[in-house]
C-alpha cells in the first residue's frame, strides 16, 4: 500500500513535469506548425542557469528566476532568428534545423560547463519530509513540484479561456489563417507564445534539477516522452497535454516500479531486472501505438 | 548523358579509393568510407519512402538495428554451436545471413508499416517512433544478447572468392551493394509503381480518387525501404563487428534522417552525398576541435536556410522544393 502510494506520487510528480515541457511544445506544435526538437535543449538551459545561479547566490529561489529568465530569454532568441524562418518549410526542414539547435546548445553547455554532471541542493524548508498518509512519508520537494505544476495548469487554463492572448491562442490553434486574415499581428502572437512555451520548459528544468542530474543531454531523455504525451494528448491541445502528462507520468513510475518485481518471481534476477526495465520504457511506447491507432488525432484534438 | 559520364567517373573514383588511400598512405579512409557506403544505403532506402512516398518515418534505425542484430544474433549461435529456439541453426556464410537481415527487416517494417500507415503527419512520425524505441528497449533489455553492452561479433562473416577480413574488400563488397541498390531504387522510381508514390506524396486524396488503393502502395515501399536498411545493417555489423542497441536508437533514425535532408530529399545520389556529407564533416572537424559538434549544428542550421534543397540542390540536381 505504501509502495502503491508512494509510486503513484511519483508518477503524478513526473507528469506535471512533462506537463511543463509539453504545454508549450503543443502550443508551438498547434499554433505555429513547427516541431521543435530543441524543446528540450530550453529545459537543460533552465536547468543549468539555475543551478550555476543557485550555488552563486546560495539561494534556491533565485536560481528559479534565473532559470525561468534564461530559457524564456533563449527561447525569444531562437524564434527571432532561426525558428521564424520555417514556420513556411515542411516539416523535414524544421527537424533538420532543431536538430542542429541541439548539437548547437548541448557542445555548447559542454565547452562552457564541462560533462560533469551539476548537483543542486534541496531549498531551505524543503529538504525534509512530511507523511502524506498515515506512516507514508514523502519528500516536501516533490510535493512542491506536484503543487508548481497544478499552479501552472490552472494559470494556463484561465490564461486561455480568460484573456485576449488566450483567445488569439485558441483561434491560432484551431483557425490559423483565419486569425491571420483578421489582422492579428501573428509575428508577435508566435514570439510570445514560443517564449511563453520556453519559459515553461525552463521552469521544468528548474524544478526537476534537484531531484536528478543536471548534465548535457538531460533534454533529449525527456524530450522523447514529451513528444509522446503531445500525441496521445492530440496536438494543440493544452487540456490533452495535462491528461496526457499525467496518464504517461503514472504508467512510466508504476510499470518500472512494479514490472521487475513481478518478473522476478518467475525468472532469475539480474535478468528479470533488465528485462523488466526494458518492458516497462516499452509501456508508454504501447500507449501511444494503441491511442493512435484507435484515435488517430489523439485523445483531445484541437482541430476540428 | 552528361549525367552517365560524371556516374561513371564518380564510380570509377569510388572503386579506385583503396589502392589511393593505400597509396597516399591514410588506409584509415578505407573504414570510414565503408561507413559511408553503409549508411548511404540505409539514407537511400529512407529516401525511397521519405523523398518519393512523402513518409517521413522517424523510426527508420529499427530496421538498421534489425538487419545488424541479426547477423550478431546468427554469429553468436553459431558460436555457441545451439540452434536458436532449438531449430534454427546459427551461420556465419554471409550469403544467408545477408538475405536473413533483409527478412527479418522487412517483415518488421511489414508490421510496423501496416499499422502505421493507418495515421499521417505527425502522428505517423511519432508512431514510427514509438516502434523503433520499442525495438530498442526490447533489445536493452535482452540479456542473452548482450543487452545494453551489445554483442562483439569476434569475425566477419564469410563469402565464397572474397575475404572480408581485408578491409578493401569489405569496401568493395559494401560499394557492390550499394550501386545494386541504387539502381534498384531508381527502376522501381522510374516504373509505374514509383510514379504512384510520386503521386501520393503529390496529393494522396487524388490519387485515391482516380481509383488507387494507396494504403497497399505505401506498405509496400515501406516494405522495401525497411529491407534496404536492413541491408545496411547487416553490412554495418560486418563492418564494426560489433552490434549494440544504440543502432537502432532515435538519435540513429534522426542521422539517418538528417543526411536524406542534407544531401537533398527526393533525388537518387542525395543521401549517399548526404552521409558522405555528415560523416565527413565529423571527421574533418573532429580532427580539428574536439567540440565539432557546436560548428556542425550551425553549418545544418545553413544549409536549411539558405540552400532548401540541400547539396544536390546546390548542385543544380534538386528536385524543386517549395522554399
Amino acid at each position: 500500500m505504501a509502495l502503491i502510494v508512494e509510486q503513484l506520487l511519483n508518477g503524478l510528480q513526473l507528469g506535471v513535469t512533462l506537463f511543463l515541457l509539453a504545454a508549450g511544445l503543443t502550443l508551438v506544435f498547434g499554433i505555429m506548425g513547427v516541431i521543435n526538437l530543441a524543446h528540450g535543449s530550453l529545459f537543460m538551459i533552465g536547468a543549468f542557469a539555475a543551478a550555476l545561479v543557485a550555488q552563486a547566490a546560495g539561494n534556491w529561489w533565485l536560481g528559479l528566476l534565473a532559470g525561468v529568465a534564461a530559457a524564456a530569454a533563449v527561447g525569444i532568441v531562437v524564434e527571432l532568428v532561426v525558428l521564424r524562418r520555417l514556420y513556411a518549410r515542411d516539416h523535414l526542414d524544421q527537424v533538420l534545423a532543431t536538430f542542429g539547435l541541439i548539437l548547437f546548445f548541448n557542445q555548447g553547455i559542454t565547452m562552457l560547463f564541462g560533462r560533469q554532471p551539476l548537483m543542486v541542493a534541496l531549498p531551505a524548508g524543503f529538504q525534509g519530509s512530511v507523511e502524506v498518509w498515515p506512516g507514508i512519508p514523502y519528500p516536501t520537494f516533490r510535493l512542491l513540484i506536484l503543487l508548481v505544476g497544478l499552479l501552472v495548469a490552472v494559470g494556463l487554463y484561465l490564461l486561455i479561456q480568460r484573456t485576449r492572448i488566450g483567445m488569439l491562442v485558441r483561434a491560432g490553434a484551431t483557425h490559423r489563417e483565419m486569425v491571420r486574415a483578421l489582422g492579428v499581428d501573428v509575428r508577435l502572437l508566435y514570439t510570445v507564445v514560443f517564449g511563453l512555451g520556453a519559459l515553461l520548459a525552463g521552469l521544468a528544468g528548474v524544478m526537476a534539477g534537484p531531484i536528478g542530474n543536471v548534465q548535457v543531454g538531460m533534454g533529449e531523455q525527456i524530450l522523447i516522452l514529451t513528444f509522446v504525451v503531445v500525441v496521445i494528448g492530440g496536438i494543440g491541445s493544452v487540456r490533452g497535454a495535462l491528461v496526457a502528462a499525467l496518464l504517461v507520468g503514472v504508467v512510466q513510475t508504476l510499470l518500472s516500479g512494479f514490472v521487475p518485481g513481478w518478473l522476478r518471481q518467475v525468472m532469475p534476477g539480474s535478468e528479470a531486472d533488465a528485462l523488466g526495465s526494458a518492458l516497462s520504457s516499452m509501456g508508454v511506447y504501447v500507449l501511444m501505438a494503441v491511442v493512435l491507432l484507435v484515435r488517430p488525432r489523439g485523445l483531445f484534438p484541437a482541430h476540428a | 548523358m552528361r549525367n552517365f559520364v560524371w556516374l561513371a567517373l564518380l564510380l570509377a573514383a569510388a572503386i579506385a579509393l583503396p589502392w589511393a588511400a593505400e597509396a597516399a598512405g591514410q588506409p584509415a579512409t578505407i573504414g570510414l568510407a565503408t561507413r559511408i557506403l553503409c549508411l548511404g544505403i540505409a539514407a537511400a532506402s529512407l529516401n525511397l519512402i521519405l523523398g518519393h512516398g512523402g513518409m517521413v518515418s522517424f523510426g527508420h534505425a529499427a530496421y538498421y538495428g534489425l538487419g545488424a542484430y541479426t547477423v550478431g544474433i546468427l554469429w553468436e549461435h553459431f558460436r555457441l554451436g545451439e540452434p536458436l529456439w532449438g531449430f534454427i541453426p546459427g551461420t556465419n556464410e554471409l550469403l544467408i545471413t545477408l538475405p536473413v537481415s533483409m527478412l527479418v527487416a522487412g517483415f518488421a517494417a511489414a508490421l510496423i508499416g501496416a499499422l502505421s500507415l493507418r495515421t499521417t503527419g505527425v502522428q505517423f512520425i511519432m508512431i514510427t517512433l514509438a516502434f523503433a524505441q520499442m525495438l530498442f528497449f526490447l533489445f536493452v533489455g535482452l540479456k542473452a544478447y548482450g543487452g545494453d553492452d551489445g554483442l562483439l561479433i569476434r569475425r566477419r562473416n564469410i563469402v565464397p572468392w572474397l575475404d572480408l577480413r581485408e578491409q578493401d574488400q569489405l569496401y568493395w563488397l559494401c560499394l557492390g551493394f550499394l550501386v545494386a541498390w541504387l539502381v534498384l531504387q531508381w527502376r522501381i522510381v522510374e516504373s509505374r509503381f514509383g510514379r504512384v508514390l510520386e503521386g501520393i506524396r503529390q496529393n494522396e486524396r487524388r490519387m485515391a480518387a482516380i481509383g488507387i488503393a494507396t494504403y497497399r502502395y505505401k506498405l509496400a515501399a515501406f516494405v522495401i525501404a525497411g529491407m534496404g536498411c536492413g541491408l545496411a545493417g547487416a553490412l554495418t555489423a560486418n563492418y564494426l563487428r560489433f552490434v549494440s542497441p544504440d543502432l537502432m536508437a532515435w538519435q540513429k533514425s534522426g542521422d539517418i534522417m538528417v543526411m536524406v535532408i542534407l544531401g537533398g530529399v527526393g533525388t537518387l545520389l542525395g543521401p549517399v552525398v548526404g552521409a558522405a556529407a555528415l560523416v565527413g564533416l565529423e571527421y574533418a572537424l573532429g580532427g580539428i576541435t574536439e567540440n565539432w559538434q557546436f560548428f556542425l549544428g550551425p553549418i545544418l542550421l545553413a544549409v536549411v536556410l539558405f540552400a532548401p534543397g540541400g547539396i544536390m540542390g546546390l548542385l543544380g540536381q534538386g528536385r524543386h522544393r517549395r522554399g
